[in-house]
């Protein structure tokens, strides 16, 4: 079946600086130096990387993330609570704008 | 092959039947127990040229790429490393030598162990490295530990720290301890689950427990003379990681949860041999392992590979390149096919051989580099 993720593009990832080699080079860089060992651990960086992943729900990072994650050091438990993490902020983000529709309600209502 | 009668009255010594959960947890049942076909190095090394390694395919290619033309070739040796035997109170899932409670006869025998001391003396080695197997098991084991420290030798002792529970190896951590001897100890993680996972239930709670009893003896506070090394290997299909980064982790949460210190902290890879071998093409996972290692093809880890540095002797005498070329049953290579023992040992020939090498290999040169001394990177 033919579908629009392959899970083989993603050690394709570096081929998007055909179209523009310097942005790419800028990209790449930036990238690295993000993950570098620095006021946060690497470890910690791959596990907020993981939890951001699960947030944004993309398969691809999901997939580089629960890797880099292992291998750093992280076990299973460590990397199901980081994902909790991101899950909750995310269903927290919704709830919140309860509050939002709360006031919209007690203006509406009597 | 040391004498049967000899070794079951040392076994019977022991006070426990080391087929029991109770000597120490078992993941599975050895390759050979269970007669599986990838008991055989032959099919090991046939499954691991069938794998799909993506684009980098030659080790001796990717060496010769790399600086080193003509192979690989040893330096200074240093470490004489011995393989006591494949009898262990364990049965891991990854183990490289297929070790298990079954493997009662290869162990290395009174005059084996002699003719190791009498090579020993031949070379300038500075460390005697002892493996299995649980070396402890081995009935020669305290004599030859106590003969290289006569000899002023630097003793590793690998130990899979349940074997110190067994009730007559419970004087151990002293002995060692009396001796200056270094005891590296497996454990894949600082945490319960993956430890667990790779070497079998209770086992974390058991290297806990070795632990606590290394350290009231003095190990793993900063003594030279009590160092205490802990080794960790990835449970799974992914690539060890920076044992520098993680140290200070372990050392927090091994304190912090368990009150157990310890000197430093050693990560190496899984080599895609023998019952890791087997893990990996029951999980659909070789070709993709065999990739993420070739992938992480590190020529900066080439210099310093334990091959290098170290003459690997096997529980009959044979003589390796190191401890993975031994289980694989590739013995070293020296002019006219010679396959020396080590009751024939000639160190100069030995300075001079080619190192001999298999696709396993790609799995000390991938990321940080992965020897018995850690990363080499």
């Amino acid at each position: 079946m033919e579908t629009y993720y392959n899970p083989k593009d993603l050690a394709k990832f570096g081929t998007i600086a055909e179209g523009n080699p310097k942005l790419a080079e800028k990209f790449f860089g930036w990238y690295g130096a993000a993950f570098e060992d620095g006021a946060l651990t690497a470890r910690e960086k791959s596990l907020i990387a993981l939890g951001v992943a699960h947030a944004i729900q993309c398969a691809y990072c999901i997939d580089a993330y629960t890797t880099d994650s292992l291998e750093k050091g992280a076990d299973l438990e460590q990397m199901t609570e980081a994902i909790h993490v991101a899950a909750a902020i995310r269903g927290g983000a919704s709830l919140v704008h309860g509050v939002q529709m709360l006031n919209k309600a007690k203006t509406l209502g009597m | 092959m040391a004498d049967l009668v000899q070794i079951n009255d040392h076994l019977s010594d022991l006070g426990v039947d080391l087929d029991s959960a109770e000597s120490g947890p078992k993941r599975t049942l050895s390759l050979m127990r269970r007669r599986a076909p990838l008991a055989v190095p032959a099919a090991q090394l046939a499954a691991l040229d069938a794998a799909d390694c993506g684009t980098r395919t030659d080790f001796e290619a990717s060496i010769a790429e790399s600086g080193f033309p003509n192979g690989l070739h040893p330096g200074k040796m240093e470490i004489f490393q011995i393989n006591l035997g494949k009898l262990c109170n364990m049965t891991c899932r990854h183990c490289h030598v297929d070790s298990g409670p079954d493997r009662i006869t290869e162990n290395m025998d009174r005059a084996t162990v002699d003719a190791c001391l009498r090579a020993l003396d031949l070379t300038n080695a500075h460390t005697v490295d002892l493996t299995g197997g649980a070396p402890e098991l081995n009935a020669n084991f305290r004599y030859l530990v106590d003969e290289c420290v006569k000899r002023g030798k630097h003793v590793i002792n690998r130990c899979n720290l349940t074997i110190l529970l067994v009730p007559k190896m419970r004087d151990l951590p002293q002995f060692f301890a009396d001796r200056g001897v270094e005891v590296v100890c497996s454990l894949p993680h600082y945490r319960k689950r993956n430890t667990d996972a790779q070497r079998g239930d209770g086992t974390f709670e058991k290297s806990i427990r070795a632990l606590k009893v290394l350290n009231e003896v003095g190990y793993g506070t900063g003594d030279p003379k009590k160092m205490l090394t802990l080794m960790s290997n990835p449970a799974g299909a992914f690539l060890a990681g920076d044992q520098n980064a993680l140290e200070g982790e372990w050392k927090r949460g091994l304190k912090a949860n368990h009150d157990v210190t310890f000197d430093r902290l050693l990560c190496l890879n899984n080599m895609p041999i023998s019952r890791y071998l087997e893990w990996l093409i029951e999980r659909d996972q070789l070709d993709a392992y065999m990739q993420r290692l070739t992938n992480a093809f590190n020529p900066g880890a080439i210099d310093g590979l334990m091959c290098r540095n170290t003459l690997s002797i096997s529980w009959d005498g044979r003589l390796f390149d190191c401890d993975f070329n031994q289980q694989l049953e590739m013995e070293v290579d020296l002019p006219e096919g010679k396959r020396p023992n080590v009751h024939d040992l000639d160190a100069e020939a030995l300075a001079a051989r080619r190192i001999v090498t298999a696709r396993h290999c790609f799995g000390c040169t991938a990321g940080q580099g992965s020897s018995c001394g850690g990363s080499t990177a």
